[in-house]
């Protein structure tokens, strides 16, 4: 029952968003804020971990393929392309910025609705929902496939570094299988991702903070339950993409 | 002026309001007391929209909020200022910015427009010099100022007030009623405070509304206030300190 609840709460909010906005420059400019701050907050995490998943990667998959003699060298540039592109970018940042971007909207909406600035903004006669969440979305539909294409990027440099220092393959090979084949249905369904999970992360994030009652404890907790929820709709997203397009 | 007609609300099985009815002026100083936890901030909430009562309306110049379509309603919002009881003040801008938040939503005013009222106002509240200041850095007093600068930057019809003096000294106190009261005669304003602090009532309640376990106990000016024994309930409210207690059998004794 409160599973259905909060679904229809839920559905609701995202369609109060939908109105005349009062001022585009004014929501324009929120709108930039949080490109930047979902941008620059989270810029150096994605770096470094999407650097290590490609290492790991590479590492992994030339010790157990490789050993064996069951493919030809240069294929690891390929798995690791296509699995970064396809699985490890979109999917470990998505998470990651589900831990990082959804608990700061949780907790800024949150401590925005028990300081009564919400109320405030009501007040005035401005449509809070638009206001407030429409431009976290936004930003975050805006920025978050770039931080998926710099992380696919960092993630095919690391697994080459890694490669040729553990002396699994030389970098010529893996240039070469970087270089094969290039599948433009796997960016699609790259992109496609960016954009699914950047609204999941971002709207599930504003529906727990926007929506908390009580006190400065409620934050916290409003902050847990984004962050858990979003990183079970992002995995059961995945999921579905996977099985409804590949 | 705004008519409130049996209004009631509740809290799940709490029942909170029981029915109040009453009118408030055009500039005049409309006071609503009672003890904490008596209703006040909810029935506020109530009168500008932010809960929505079981029963009963809310008729602001003849037109009644419980009616009104979403248009209108914005209309309204726009003739409204609200100085809330924790401030409510946007944390993440400045003073400057506060104030003028409102005049970059909805006004088509040029920036430079916008600057000089946004100081005009700052300046009626007597607060300069802090405009660069975020409302972590200012104090209690300062951004109970600054809320009230924020409330009437945009020249409301209709004014609320939660509890514009509390936890300020005397003096200040002082400073934010006069300031009201001021404001509220030379714009003609229609201004509902809510408050429990004495002094408040002694010195602008042209109205004074009474509020007591949900219902409205009394209500007549601050003369009526100071002369009421009858009432058991609202001479105990009011003379609950010993001085003010002190100060009236002087006063009868005097007479
Ligand atoms: N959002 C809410 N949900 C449930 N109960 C509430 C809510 N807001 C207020 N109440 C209850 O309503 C009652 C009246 O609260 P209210 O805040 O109006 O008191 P008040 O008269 O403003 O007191 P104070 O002078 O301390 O500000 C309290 O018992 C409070 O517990
Ligand atoms: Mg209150």
């Amino acid at each position: 029952m409160g599973f259905l609840h909060d679904i229809g709460k839920y559905i609701l909010m995202i369609s109060s968003m939908f109105t005349r906005p009062e001022n585009l420059s004014m929501y324009a400019k929120e709108t930039m804020r949080q490109v930047y701050q979902i941008g620059i907050g989270s810029v150096l995490i994605i770096a470094i971990v999407s650097t290590f998943v490609g290492a790991v990667t590479a590492v992994q998959f030339s010790y157990q393929l490789l050993d064996i003699g069951l493919i030809p060298m240069w294929w690891m540039g390929i798995i690791v392309r296509d699995s970064l592109i396809l699985e490890m970018a979109p999917t470990i940042c998505a998470l990651l910025l589900a831990g990082k971007v959804g608990s700061n909207i949780a907790s800024e909406l949150g401590s925005m609705r028990v300081t009564e600035q919400i109320d405030a903004l009501e007040i005035m006669g401005v449509n809070t929902t638009a206001y407030l969440i429409g431009p976290k979305i936004m930003g975050g539909l805006i920025i978050v496939p770039f931080l998926i294409v710099m992380a696919v990027a960092l993630g095919i440099i690391g697994g080459g570094v890694a490669g040729v220092l553990g002396d699994f393959f030389s970098i010529a090979d893996y240039i070469r299988g970087l270089q094969d084949g290039h599948e433009a249905f796997y960016i699609v369904i790259m992109l496609i991702k960016c954009y699914v999970f950047a609204f999941i992360i971002t709207s599930i994030a504003c529906y727990q903070g926007f929506y908390v009652k009580g006190g400065a404890l409620e934050i916290g907790n409003a902050s847990t339950r984004a962050v858990v929820n979003s990183s079970i709709v992002i995995i059961i997203a995945n999921f579905l993409i996977a099985f409804l397009l590949l | 002026m705004i008519e409130v007609r049996n209004i009631k609300k509740r809290f799940g099985t709490q029942e909170i309001l029981m029915g109040i009815s009453t009118q408030f002026q055009k500039g005049k100083c409309n006071l609503i007391i009672g003890s904490s936890g008596a209703g006040k901030t909810v029935f506020l909430k109530c009168l500008v929209g932010l809960f929505n009562p079981e029963d009963g309306d809310i008729l602001y110049d003849n037109r009644p909020i419980g009616s009104m379509g979403v248009k209108e309603k914005k209309k309204l919002r726009n003739e409204m200022g609200m100085l809330f009881q924790g401030n409510a003040l946007f944390d993440s801008l400045t003073v400057e910015q506060n104030v003028r938040f409102p005049l970059d939503m909805f006004s088509e005013m040029s920036m430079e427009e916008k600057t000089e009222r946004v100081n005009f106002c700052l300046s009626r509240v007597n607060l300069e010099n802090a405009n660069d200041k975020y409302p972590g850095e200012i104090s209690g007093g300062m951004m109970k100022r600054v809320g009230i600068a924020r409330a009437i930057v945009m020249n409301p019809k209709y004014l609320f007030c939660d509890e514009p003096n509390s936890g300020l000294d005397p003096k200040t106190a002082l400073v934010i009623d006069e300031l009201i009261k001021e404001i509220t005669i030379e714009y003609n304003i229609t201004t509902v405070i809510n408050t429990h602090d004495m002094n408040s009532v002694m010195g602008i309640g042209d109205k004074v509304t009474f509020l007591h376990q949900g219902y409205k106990h009394w209500e007549g000016s601050k003369e009526q206030v100071m002369e009421e024994s009858e009432n058991k309930e609202l001479y105990e409210f009011i003379f609950a300190s010993d001085f003010l207690k002190k100060l009236r059998e002087a006063a009868l004794q005097n007479k």
